[in-house]
Order: structure tokens, then C-alpha cells, then sequence
């Protein structure tokens, strides 16, 4: 009998927020697939790179002590965020590599009686899908296939740079120039994977506060690419490119001089589409952007 | 012994002279490929063998002049160190050649820097200090002050991040990657006496390190593994730490995380955007599509607000660690 794939679940905050519809679809999937998840209950948030502006060391000690909770478990850390992914990632890289550093952080650790000791693996809930489920066992699993759809796939900057992290951490980095696993997992749901300029580009979302015409325009511009490429809906594994393209489409058409509205749906929610989960399994209620094929 | 194999490749070549074009062109030119050439190869055949009159910038030859960066496919090269063969595993045999920045281009592949030089002349990229006209010894820097410039000093100013970011490209004011890095490399020297003038210009709105969208582009592209980024989010911290942070809302933003955490463990996002804005520009900016997200089921109550488990805990490290204040 095939192992059971076990990993320690961490939501990052907005799937507990803004997007719940996104934590639905992920427990809906791993049901289908036979997925365990081990909620991370413990875990802080990440600091989504804003944390570390304003002080790197506590960041650290955050991200160093929610990757104890996965060791703790004896589980690999399995992320439903690009922005957790790196931040997480990053951490593990820098202390992995950095004896008086993670001396440093463990001295702080030690006080709440954890230590880092780098043992867990960290991973998306795609490469998750991708590279430990597999494409082809994945593929034998699709009841409803998605094939009437154009889908743009939106892969979102922090899966996919700094590539050399990426490879380090799950030993397979995206090409960040020409991504494809994305556009891969749209095939073998039996989707149309439309290509266009912005699938590799950034959201803005993490400026929309401080920069919020850059933010704006590069909203619209991805929004755009897609509209022009023929596709029904777009896809992202990131809860924030989601929010970001779901929720800011009149500020980003304003923006571009263009209407620019379309559905935008969780990695999650595609694959529970093709694997026959309901609509309410999925939370496809839960868009600002309509989500009316369904 | 490695063999030496041949592709035919189609290149589309991006022609362009302002002097008489109204409009750019791409011209198609089929070349057989071997599996030794560079990028900086295929610029001198097409050169010589096609066109004399196609323009490229190049000098050195080695990776460390800057002058050959182009894109190849989007994905900015420095043309004498990028193999031909690379490219084609990365994208295929159909390869698009193009200058730096199209809106820049002069002819084919040589643009205008201007910009480029222009920020970073604007960042004081250099040593800031009073010189004794007489020493008595050498200026020592020791091993361990010399490594906190990190790689920033590796710059060879080949403008591959500049013309790679996207805040850059959207907002014509952002200082952008590579002068950054500039500016982070002389605050980072022990013998430099202007970190906080130089604070005070990446520190300005709109122009400032606070504009970066973090999408990583600079430090992918990088030929010289400077990553800017990095040197950009330690500008950041000397913000911070120099107790020079404007209390504005890009600030606000980056310290309103660590309010959040303390309280909840997890992010507040609502308070978060109230914390970083005021209550009242919240509104007027977010109130419609707060509402939006209201409506579907997007916003959670404050009484709802999810918590970590083990807050304790987390309050204890937050106090044992923070080592900067606001
Ligand atoms: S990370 Fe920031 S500086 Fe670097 S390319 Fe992106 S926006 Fe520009
Ligand atoms: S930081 Fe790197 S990519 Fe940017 S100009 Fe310098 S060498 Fe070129
Ligand atoms: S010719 Fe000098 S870097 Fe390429």
C-alpha cells in the first residue's frame, strides 16, 4: 500500500482571514486526495517581508519557532502561501547556514524551551500536489475535467524567485522566467492553460499601501494580460495575488483605463472543481469577483 | 571530450533607430546555433554577417564591463556570459532578442542610461568622510567590517535589475535595485560618514525603499549575486534602527505586523490597514471594497478574530527579541 502523505498544515493568517474559502478548499482537496494535515495551531504569522523591515531578528525567532511546531511533529511544513513559503523558507535557508545566527535564535528559543534544529522539510500545497501526489496520480483522480475552460495561470512572485532558495528548499525550483507547474496541473485537470506576459509577474500587493498607483498598475496589467489571452478565469496558489486580483479590480481599471474584472480562483478550488468537490466544499461563494460557471 | 552540436534557431531581432524610425521592427534571422556560443556570439554574427548596420553595446567580454545586458525572451542577460544553450532549454528555439528597455532604445540594442546613472548619482554613491591630508597610518578596515558590505560592492552596473523592476517601470521616481544597493553599500562601510543623508533619500515617499513591490525580480536577475533586495530590506532596518522612520504609512505598516503578533499571534488585517492608515483615510480609500468583502464573507469580526495557540509564549520571545523601537 502507498504511504500515506502526512504534513504539518501552515495556514499564514489570511486564510484565517480574508480568504476562507481558501483554507475550505485545501482541507476539501486533501480529503479527496487522502492528504493528512496536522494543523499548525501554534504558528504566528510569518511577517510577510513587512516584519522584517522593521525588525529582522524578531522575524527570525518567529519563523525559526513555528518551523519547531512542524519538527516537533516529525513533519514536513506544508505552506498555502507564496509569502509564507518564502519568508519561512528563507528563514530555514539563513539559519541552516548560519551556525551563530541560529546559536543567536535558539538562545532566545531556549527561554520558551524550543529549539530550531532544521530537520523539517518546508513546501507549498502545490509542490505538495505536484511532486509528492503526482501529476499522473492526480490525473487518474479527476471526475469532472475541466476542459471547457481557459484558465491563466498567476504564479506569483514568491513561489517562484529567488529561484536558487526554491530549489534549495523542495530540490525543484520553477524556471522564474517560464514557470510551468502551474500551467502543468491545468492539463492534467484537462484544462486550457492561456499563456500571456504577467503570469510570472507581480500582484503589487505588497506595496498596496505604500505605492498604491504602482500596486494599481500592476493589478490591471496582470488582470489585462489574462482578459487578452482568452480566459475564462485565472488561478494562483497565493491567497494574496488572490485578494489582490479578486477584491482591487476597480482601482486597477481605473488604473489602466480598462474594466478589468474577472474571477480569480485558489489553486485549491481548481483542483476540488476537477476532483468533484461541491461549490460550497470549495467556499465559491466567497468572491468578490464572481465566480458564475459553476 | 564534449562534442559540439548545432540548432537551428529563429531569432526576432528588435530593430530600431531613432534617428530615422518613427516605430521599432523585428526582424526574423534563422542562424545555425552551436552548443559553445554565448548571446554576445550570435550579436556579432548577425553584425557581420547579416546587417553591418545593427548596433549592440559591448567591451570586456568577461562579465564585469556591464555593457552587453539586453533580454533575451524578457529575461535580462548579460550577453557575453549567457549561454546560447541555457536560453534554448529555457525557452525553445524561437528567441527574442531586445534592448534593456524598449522605451529607451537609441538603436537596436543600445539604450539610453541616463535614468540609470541619474539614481544612483542621486543615492551619494560614494565614501562620505573628512580626509586627514596628512595620515600618520593606513585607513584600516578589518575583515570582519569589510564583510558587512555584504556583496553589494560586486555592482557592475549593468542596469539588469534597474530595467527588470517593476515598481521602476510604473513609477518613474523610484530610485530602483541597483542604485539601493549603492546606497547601502557606503552606509555599510565603517569609514563612511553620510548614512544619514543617504537614510533620508531612500527613506522619501514615492521614490524610496518603501515603494518596493518584493517581487525578487533584482536579485534573479542579478549576474553578480548582489541581490538588492536584501540590501533594500537592510536599508529598511537602518531606517529603523537609526530612529530616522517617518511616521507615515509605509512605516506604520511594517511595525503595525509586530502589534498584531503580539496580541493575537496572527494578523489583525483589518486593524492592520486601520493601524497603518487612520481610521478615517481607511474608509474613504478601503470602505467600498471593504464592503464588498464584507458582503461575501471576506472580513472577520474583531470578536472573531482567530489566536495562536501558545500566546504566552509568543508574547515572551516578542519581548526577549524585538531590538528595534518606533
Ligand atoms: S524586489 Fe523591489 S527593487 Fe527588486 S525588482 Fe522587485 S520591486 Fe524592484
Ligand atoms: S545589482 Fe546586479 S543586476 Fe543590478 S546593476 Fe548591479 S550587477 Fe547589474
Ligand atoms: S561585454 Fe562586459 S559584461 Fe559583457
Amino acid at each position: 500500500m502507498e504511504k500515506k502523505l502526512t504534513y504539518a498544515l501552515f495556514t499564514g493568517c489570511t486564510a484565517k482571514e480574508s480568504t476562507p474559502e481558501q483554507l475550505m478548499s485545501t482541507y476539501a482537496v486533501a480529503e479527496k486526495l487522502g492528504i493528512e494535515l496536522v494543523e499548525l495551531s501554534e504558528a504566528t504569522c510569518c511577517g510577510a517581508s513587512h516584519l522584517q523591515d522593521y525588525d529582522d531578528f524578531l522575524s527570525l525567532v518567529l519563523n525559526a519557532r513555528n518551523i519547531c511546531y512542524a519538527e516537533s511533529r516529525g513533519m514536513t511544513m506544508v505552506t498555502i502561501c507564496n509569502t509564507c513559503q518564502l519568508n519561512t523558507a528563507m528563514t530555514k535557508h539563513r539559519l541552516d547556514n548560519d551556525p551563530e545566527l541560529k546559536a543567536r535564535v535558539n538562545e532566545k528559543l531556549a527561554e520558551v524551551g524550543l529549539e530550531y534544529k532544521g530537520t523539517s522539510e518546508i513546501t507549498h500545497f502545490l509542490y505538495a500536489i505536484i511532486d509528492d501526489f503526482g501529476l499522473e496520480t492526480l490525473k487518474e483522480k479527476v471526475v469532472t475535467p475541466l476542459s471547457q475552460f481557459n484558465i491563466a495561470p498567476f504564479y506569483g512572485c514568491h513561489n517562484i524567485r529567488p529561484s536558487e532558495l526554491q530549489n534549495e528548499t523542495h530540490g525543484k525550483a520553477e524556471n522564474p522566467y517560464n514557470p510551468n507547474s502551474l500551467d502543468d496541473l491545468i492539463v492534467t485537470l484537462g484544462g486550457v492553460n492561456v499563456d500571456y506576459e504577467e503570469k510570472n509577474k507581480c500582484c503589487g500587493f505588497h506595496a498596496e499601501l505604500q505605492a498604491p498607483k504602482t500596486a494599481a498598475l500592476l493589478t490591471g496589467k496582470a488582470l489585462m494580460g489574462a482578459m487578452d489571452a482568452n480566459a475564462d478565469w485565472m488561478v494562483t496558489p497565493c491567497p494574496l495575488c488572490h485578494l489582490k486580483l479578486d477584491t482591487q479590480y476597480e482601482h486597477a481599471g481605473h488604473a489602466v483605463g480598462r474594466d478589468v474584472k474577472m474571477p480569480v480562483l485558489h489553486m485549491q478550488q481548481m483542483v476540488g472543481l476537477a476532483l468533484g468537490c461541491t461549490p460550497a466544499e470549495l467556499g465559491l461563494k466567497h468572491h468578490v469577483s464572481k465566480v458564475n460557471f459553476v | 571530450m564534449t562534442t559540439i552540436t548545432t540548432q537551428t534557431i529563429t531569432f526576432n531581432v528588435f530593430r530600431f533607430n531613432a534617428e530615422t524610425d518613427y516605430l521599432p521592427h523585428y526582424k526574423t534571422i534563422e542562424m545555425e546555433v552551436t552548443s559553445e556560443e554565448v548571446v554576445l556570439d550570435i550579436l556579432n554574427r548577425i553584425k557581420w554577417d547579416v546587417d553591418g548596420s545593427f548596433s549592440y553595446r559591448r567591451s570586456c567580454r568577461h562579465g564585469i564591463c556591464g555593457a552587453c545586458a539586453i533580454k533575451v525572451n524578457g529575461k535580462g542577460v548579460l550577453a557575453c556570459k549567457e549561454r546560447m544553450n541555457d536560453l534554448i532549454e529555457l525557452f525553445g528555439t524561437e528567441l527574442t532578442l531586445e534592448p534593456l528597455s524598449i522605451k529607451r532604445a537609441v538603436k537596436d540594442m543600445i539604450i539610453d542610461k541616463e535614468d540609470f546613472w541619474k539614481k544612483h548619482e542621486q543615492v551619494k554613491p560614494y565614501l562620505i568622510d573628512e580626509i586627514d591630508e596628512h595620515p600618520e597610518s593606513e585607513n584600516l578596515v578589518t575583515p570582519k567590517e569589510e564583510a558587512q558590505l555584504l556583496e553589494a560592492d560586486y555592482c557592475i552596473q549593468c542596469g539588469l535589475c534597474h530595467y527588470s523592476c517593476p515598481s521602476l517601470e510604473n513609477n518613474e521616481s523610484y530610485i530602483g535595485p541597483a542604485a539601493f544597493a549603492a546606497a547601502y553599500r557606503f552606509n555599510a562601510d565603517v569609514r563612511d560618514k553620510a548614512t544619514l543623508d543617504r537614510l533620508d533619500i531612500v527613506n522619501a515617499p514615492d521614490q524610496g525603499v518603501w515603494d518596493c513591490v518584493k517581487c525578487f525580480e533584482c536579485q534573479e536577475v542579478c549576474p553578480k549575486e548582489v541581490n538588492p533586495i536584501e540590501k533594500i530590506t537592510k536599508l529598511h532596518n537602518q531606517v529603523f534602527e537609526n530612529g530616522v522612520a517617518i511616521n507615515n504609512v509605509a512605516t506604520r505598516h511594517a511595525v503595525g505586523f509586530a502589534h498584531s503578533i503580539k496580541k493575537h499571534g496572527l494578523l489583525d488585517e483589518a486593524e492592520l490597514v486601520r493601524y497603518s492608515e487612520g481610521t478615517v483615510p481607511m474608509l474613504m480609500k478601503h470602505g467600498k471594497v471593504g464592503f464588498k468583502m464584507f458582503k461575501v464573507g471576506k472580513v472577520v469580526m474583531p470578536w472573531n478574530m482567530p489566536k495562536s495557540d501558545k500566546l504566552d509564549e509568543v508574547k515572551a520571545l516578542i519581548k526577549s527579541s524585538s531590538t528595534v523601537k518606533f
